[in-house]
């Protein structure tokens, strides 16, 4: 039986006084102060049990005397993300749009400001990076309805498209066909001819009478060649691109029931900072005129 | 209750066995001899590099640091002498550091722990420290009495003589590696005047801190219980390798020798043990190649002086191989052999990777150039049927002056190019446009390519980015996607 002060034959020091299996350990023993350190980890666990909250039961956790919350901490961090882009917040308040936009820094700030605010409202109807679908504009070609230009975009983002903000752009497009105002044979007329306008082959006669009627009905707001009419957001409908489709049976959808897409008003719901960097970012997107 | 006495590890009479032992206080001797004068230059040399070389100035034109050595961290760059690394480029430092490490192996396997007890960090300082406590305290038996002592006035005012003295050296190490991160005039008077920032004094506090514990109270023990290296050093060492080694054919049987009296039957070693008492991490060479030898040889310097003064030859412990070793003790010689495996694979991978990092450095260019293409969305249908793709550019230029790029795209029929940052209308691609880069900076520019009639859903082309000031082009590889025809 091992026994204090045991020596190993071989090598002469001294064992643990463990021995198993005939096996014994040789004593190496750590330096005290290693031990000491060990003691200190355990009275700093301690103290910060005291100090943070550490302790779980049941429903809830001890709250530790500093107070310490993970969601405070992050909001004083907020808070101070806050407070540093208060100065530079306040310049964009202050500038107009154009100066914006010719300042490196107002317009790096702003466009990586836009885009997040666009994230969060605009993307569930124009998607990502204003690429849009069937109905919600492409925000990224050079084709605008109500304009591209800094203002005209800051307008349409403040009070939107056809909704019950007073300043909102109102237009509305007459339903040809439910209404009773052209016949379906008139209709598909006007379509072949408004397709026409953009190379879609179409028979000469069917053209020929959608020219006339076009011209009777819809080159008041179209204009005369069809190039569109920005102050009632009529489209230009002789370029490659379209809203609700270019086949003929979407161009006769729309004549017959109109469409009449609404976008809201923003400005009810936005700080007038935030739509600034939303127009800026908007117009960078590469239509911007 | 009476615990079972089959259960050794429970006898009560076994208990009081110490797993945790009280540190054994080192006090070594002070030694002179020809390998304690290489300690003290290499000391010399090593700290005077440390000190100094925040101090080196190279002139980089204005705007730009001043300093030989500088990792700027805030401006992202790190200055050796005239080259100047980008946050991309680290892997110069990685390539270092591979060199470092084989390096380290190859003299390892040579020479044993020629870094631990020559070059190492702790060493030195744990050098400079024992320095300064012989200065005040004296050598060793002096310490240990002093020690031994009751506190009085005298040994309290030898101890905190000491610890201000380290606390000196401390203070100049942790400003010294500050220096490192900022100008070091300019940090210098800041910290000083109290005018720096926390994290300088964070650091500052930090080396300082470390350095007094590390060199003045755990030493030896950093080596021994807290580095990694000489627990795996003996993966590099072999019976070839030169360590310091106890030539047991000659000393032994050791024992005490009086003056004239015949050496017949007597090993050289006359047990006066000086070895152990100069040794700084307080083990006995005679034990055998231990874990803790740092491989400074300081017993070799204390032994040879003690074989001069009873006339035995020198060198009962030198650097030497455990082959050489054995075949002694059976009455031959063996010299070492240098040329060996290891030795050769070491110097290839030492060539190998010196090689890549030279031709890294020697192809380096000045500029590049990268094109990111927006995903989202991939293209865009433009009002005349053409189609857009967008492309982030970024340009670095790292020369001294600003240049100005001329970008152009080589691989699409009939495109434009326009900048969303200019003015400028869309130019033909292969015209191009010109984007300024200022000096030691990154431009980064949007650009909208637009292609009149895209035949395929990819097409591969070129951005070339060309300097207006000397010619240097750089390329980038990317694709212009299409609707599907």
């Amino acid at each position: 039986m091992p026994t204090k002060g045991e020596k190993d034959s071989l090598t002469g020091r001294e064992t643990t006084g463990h021995e198993w299996d005939g096996i014994r350990e040789l004593n190496t023993p750590l330096p005290q102060w290693w031990l000491y350190t060990f003691y200190a980890t355990i009275l700093f666990a301690a103290v910060y049990c005291v100090l943070f909250p550490a302790v779980p039961w049941g429903l809830g956790h001890s709250k530790g005397v500093l107070g310490y919350t993970n969601r405070g901490a992050v909001d004083q961090e907020l808070a101070a993300v806050a407070a540093s882009q208060a100065p530079i917040l306040n310049r964009i308040r202050d500038a107009d749009l154009e100066t914006i936009r010719k300042d490196p820094q107002l317009f790096a700030f702003a466009a990586a400001g836009g885009k997040a605010a666009f994230a969060d409202n605009c993307v569930p109807c124009h998607r990502t990076g204003g690429q849009g679908g069937p109905g919600y504009p492409t925000l990224a070609d050079d084709d605008w309805l109500w304009g591209g230009s800094l203002q005209a975009i800051h307008q349409t983002i403040t009070h939107g498209i056809r909704n019950d903000d007073p300043d909102s752009r109102q237009s509305a497009m007459p339903r040809f066909g439910l209404d009773g105002m052209l016949t379906p044979a008139q209709i598909s007329d006007v379509a072949d001819y408004v397709l026409s306008l953009s190379g879609t082959k179409a028979p000469a006669e069917a053209i020929q009478r959608g020219g006339k009627i076009f011209a009777e009905n819809c080159a008041v707001c179209h204009g005369e060649k069809a190039t569109g009419n920005r102050e009632v957001g009529a489209p230009n409908l002789t370029d490659q691109i379209w809203l609700y489709g270019s086949d003929k049976a979407s161009v006769v959808d729309v004549i017959t029931r109109a469409r009449n897409g609404s976008m809201p008003s923003w400005g009810q719901r936005l700080d007038p900072v935030t739509i600034k960097m939303l127009t800026i970012y908007v117009h960078s997107l590469g239509g911007g005129e | 209750m009476a615990l079972p006495a089959m259960d050794p590890g429970l006898d009560p009479s076994s208990r009081d066995i110490p797993l945790f032992a009280e540190r054994q206080k080192v006090y070594p001797r002070t030694v002179k001899g020809p390998l304690r004068r290489i300690k003290w230059a290499v000391l010399i040399v090593c700290l005077a590099i440390y000190y100094l070389a925040p101090w080196l100035r190279w002139d980089r034109g204005l705007d730009h640091p001043s300093q030989a050595f500088l990792i700027d961290m805030p401006g992202r760059r790190a200055y050796f002498l005239g080259l100047e690394i980008w946050p991309q480029e680290v892997y110069y430092i990685a390539g270092l550091l591979i060199l470092a490490a084989i390096g380290l192996f190859f003299v390892t396997s040579l020479f044993g722990r020629l870094w631990c007890g020559f070059t190492c960090p702790q060493t030195v300082w744990t050098d400079l420290f024992m320095w300064a406590e012989r200065l005040v305290e004296g050598d060793r038996m002096a310490r240990v009495r002093l020690d031994q002592q009751p506190w009085s006035a005298a040994k309290l005012g030898k101890k905190a003589a000491k610890h201000g003295i380290w606390l000196a050296i401390a203070a100049a190490t942790g400003g010294a590696w500050i220096m490192y991160f900022n100008d070091a005039p300019s940090v210098t008077r800041e910290v000083l005047t109290g005018e720096a920032s926390t994290a300088v004094y964070f650091f500052f506090g930090l080396f300082t801190a470390t350095t007094y514990l590390l060199a003045g109270w755990a030493r030896e023990q950093v080596c021994t219980y807290m580095c990694p290296w000489p627990r795996f050093q003996s993966a590099m060492v072999d019976e070839q390798t030169l360590t310091v080694t106890y030539r047991d054919w000659r000393g032994e049987p050791r024992g005490k020798h009086r003056k004239g009296e015949s050496w017949e039957g007597h090993g050289d070693c006359v047990d006066c043990r000086a070895c152990v008492q100069v040794c700084p991490t307080g083990i006995d060479i005679r034990d055998g190649l231990q874990l803790e030898c740092i491989g400074c040889g300081l017993c070799i310097d204390a032994c040879d002086e003690i074989m001069d003064h009873v006339e035995r030859p020198r060198g009962l412990i030198s650097f030497d191989t455990a082959a050489n070793l054995i075949a002694h003790r059976e009455g031959r010689t063996a010299h070492p052999r240098l040329i060996r495996p290891r030795t050769i694979v070491y110097t290839l991978v030492m060539l190998v990777a010196a090689g890549i990092m030279l031709a890294t450095l020697l192809t380096r260019s000045g500029a590049t150039i990268t094109a990111l293409a927006e995903r989202n969305p991939l293209f865009i249908r433009l009002s005349d049927g053409s189609v857009s793709n967008s492309f982030v550019i970024r340009i670095q230029n790292k020369s001294a002056i600003t240049r100005h790029f001329q970008l152009t795209a080589q691989g699409l029929a009939d495109a434009t190019v326009q900048i969303a940052e200019g003015e400028e209308p869309p130019i033909a691609v292969t015209e191009g446009v010109s984007l300024p880069v200022k000096d030691d900076g990154v431009g980064t520019f949007h650009a909208y390519v637009h292609v009149k009639h895209p035949t395929q859903t990819e097409t591969p082309f070129t951005f070339t980015a060309r300097a207006r000031e000397d010619g240097e082009t750089v390329t980038y590889k990317t694709t212009f996607r299409g609707p599907a025809r």
